[in-house]
């Protein structure tokens, strides 16, 4: 059952993406501008030409050149960049882990403050601190990445200049790093040197975009934990002795965690979105950035590469979180 | 951000039932506040050659970077200071919020149109109907929105047009599925199949019947949407692709205090704050409007 679930899921993914790079084809086609005359240099004769067009399938009709894209894409082509004169899937594999890097340490952030800030304010009910967490909750929840990440620019940037306003790391320290991952390389290789110059490149992007995230998880978490800890077998735990912080975690969190843990995924999906803009603010070197570069240069196949690149990532996640909540969800698993 | 859903609204009332409404609407503080804000904020748009001490585009070299009232070598009438090019930031920031509103009003009401009418279809025929929409929304939700919004301002040329048909294009997808998941609830309820029984059409049975009490939910949402509006004309302004230069926007100002942020930071600040105060404000009114509307949220 769950097999034929699963298969089902995978179809539905396999559309979602065929559908992306419609739109996306589509968009880009009427776009003004001739993208081969863009990517030739000034010197190229007119065969130059007519063989780069006949090459990338834009001499026939829009749907054989739809064909044709799709076949490219499958081998991995996804053409040259036109302002960056390199193949699309290198410079976009080059760029993703900076991005994935960026995201996972925001969703970190997210998942550890958030699920903090909820089991104390779940111990804290009915006291003074907890209108105090549900006003700062409320507060980070009303503003998106993008203010939140310019705030941050003003605090820590000007007010109280402690971290670096741009960039993903310092120059003079990056030489060594051999893989894209500096993080997890640096890391391993015990350089902590390198790891706390990436920590303090990274720390206001990761707030600006984790911020939101642990507020909905604090909000969405301590909701449900209030509602277990109202629950009779609760009850029973605290008529048997048990201490509040034991309650919490061992009986109301694994009962709170299904939905909280649907909602994170959906929330996270947001959250690459939202480092578009993030990237952009702090010169990040993400896919993020790069796309609208990519845009600003109306640079065709790179933005439709990164676009796919962004649609397989959210798709990812989403089959990801489904399977995840099933797991969480013994009910669920047997449907 | 979360979505309205108010399930169980009994058949549309008359008279009575709206001045409770009302009633419940303006003991709820988010409302009154938020909503007192925007009302400020849309006079202040209105009114603004009056209020505006300065013209935004009259350049002043002389006072280039002058700072705010209260910081050495501020200087009177500039009360919060100049920029670069002389010009009066508070004067830019009154201006700027004419195209902060039109955009949010328009854009919103747009995507709420289209999302609206395309969940209302889906949620009463279902079928191969609810099957394209859905696909649809599904397709939509893959793209990254801010990314999505970039590339339709670059493809339909930068200007307020475009800014508010790139938002309506890409959001609507926030109203349909509500409206959708509304109308599913509302089409089994007794006053539907009642409205059925009696033979109306199916128009009249989606636009009088069920629309009116889809409208709650929708209200809340819109509001979200507008602060939402607000933010990504900003986005555009920030990065360039709204509207011409000469155009005081708060994305675009907050763009130009960034490059001279260590030394002029009042220039970013203004705009940050102007920004920030809207979206909160409409956030807290879509809130309050979701609370006070909402009988099951309100018990």
């Amino acid at each position: 059952m769950i097999a034929i679930a699963v298969l089902r899921r995978l179809l539905v993914a396999a559309a979602t993406l065929i559908g992306v790079a419609i739109v996306v084809f589509a968009l880009l086609r009427v776009v003004p501008g001739d993208p081969v005359s863009m990517m030739i240099s000034p010197g190229a004769s007119p065969a130059d030409i007519a063989a780069l067009r006949a090459h990338y399938g834009l001499d026939g009709s829009l749907l054989s050149q739809f064909v044709v894209w799709v076949r490219y894409a499958l081998r991995g082509d996804f053409g040259v960049s036109i302002s960056l004169k390199r193949d699309v899937l290198a410079l976009v594999g080059e760029r993703l882990p900076a991005t994935l890097e960026l995201a996972t340490a925001a969703l970190a952030f997210a998942v550890i403050v958030g699920g903090a800030v909820a089991i104390l304010g779940a111990m804290a009910r009915r006291t003074w601190a907890e209108p105090v967490i549900d006003t700062v909750t409320g507060l980070l929840l009303a503003v998106p990445d993008f203010v939140w990440a310019l705030a941050l620019v003003l605090a820590f940037g000007v007010v109280w200049p402690l971290l670096p306003l741009t960039g993903r790391i310092d120059p003079s320290v990056a030489s060594g790093m051999t893989t894209p991952f500096y993080l997890v390389e640096s890391l391993l290789r015990l350089r902590f040197d390198v790891f706390f110059d990436l920590l303090r490149h990274l720390a206001m992007p990761t707030l600006a975009l984790g911020l939101p995230l642990a507020a909905v998880i604090a909000r969405v978490l301590k909701g449900a934990l209030n509602e277990a800890m109202a629950q009779d077998y609760v009850l029973l735990a605290r008529l048997k002795g048990m201490s509040e912080l034991r309650l919490v975690l061992q009986e109301a969190l694994r009962n709170a965690i299904g939905p909280t843990l649907a909602l994170t995924g959906v929330q996270f999906t947001f959250l690459i979105g939202g480092t578009v803009i993030v990237e952009r603010i702090f010169a990040y070197p993400g896919i993020g950035n790069m796309a609208i570069e990519a845009v600003i240069n109306r640079d065709l196949p790179l933005i439709q590469g990164l676009v796919l690149a962004f649609a397989v990532i959210f798709i990812l996640i989403n089959i990801a979180v489904d399977l995840m909540v099933a797991l969480f969800n013994p009910k669920l698993a047997h449907a | 951000m979360m979505e309205a859903s108010a399930s169980s609204f009994v058949a549309p009332g008359g008279p009575a039932l709206r001045a409770r409404r009302l009633a419940a609407l303006l003991a709820e503080p988010k409302v009154t506040l938020g909503g007192g804000f925007i009302l400020a904020l849309i006079l202040v748009a209105l009114f603004a050659p009056w209020i505006a001490p300065k013209n935004p585009l009259d350049q002043e070299l002389m006072l280039a970077s002058v700072p705010p009232v209260g910081f050495t070598g501020a200087e009177p009438g500039y009360l919060l200071g100049a920029d670069d090019l002389g010009r009066d930031v508070l004067s830019r920031l009154i201006y700027g919020s004419r195209i902060a509103l039109i955009v949010a009003f328009v854009a919103a009401s747009l995507a709420a149109f289209i999302g609206t009418a395309l969940g209302l279809i889906a949620g009463w025929y279902r079928g191969w109907a609810d099957g394209l929409i859905s696909r649809l929304v599904d397709i939509w939700m893959a793209f990254p929105p801010v990314l999505l919004s970039i590339l339709l301002v670059a493809v339909l040329g930068a200007g307020v047009g475009s800014v508010i048909a790139a938002i309506a294009i890409i959001d609507w997808t926030r109203f349909c599925r509500v409206v959708r998941a509304e109308t599913m609830a509302q089409a089994e309820a007794d006053y539907v199949v009642a409205a059925r029984a009696i033979g109306f059409p199916p128009i009249h049975i989606l636009m009088r019947e069920i629309l009116p009490n889809v409208v709650p939910a929708l209200l809340a949402l819109v509001s979200l949407e507008m602060g939402i509006a607000v933010i990504v004309e900003a986005i555009l302004s920030f990065v360039g692709l709204s509207v011409a230069s000469d155009t005081p926007t708060w994305g675009g100002m907050i763009a130009e205090g960034r490059q001279f942020i260590h030394q002029t930071w009042w220039l970013f600040a203004a705009p940050l704050v102007a920004l920030f105060a809207t979206v909160l404000a409409f956030n807290q009114l879509g809130d309050g409007l979701r609370r006070a509307l909402d009988p099951v949220l309100r018990r």
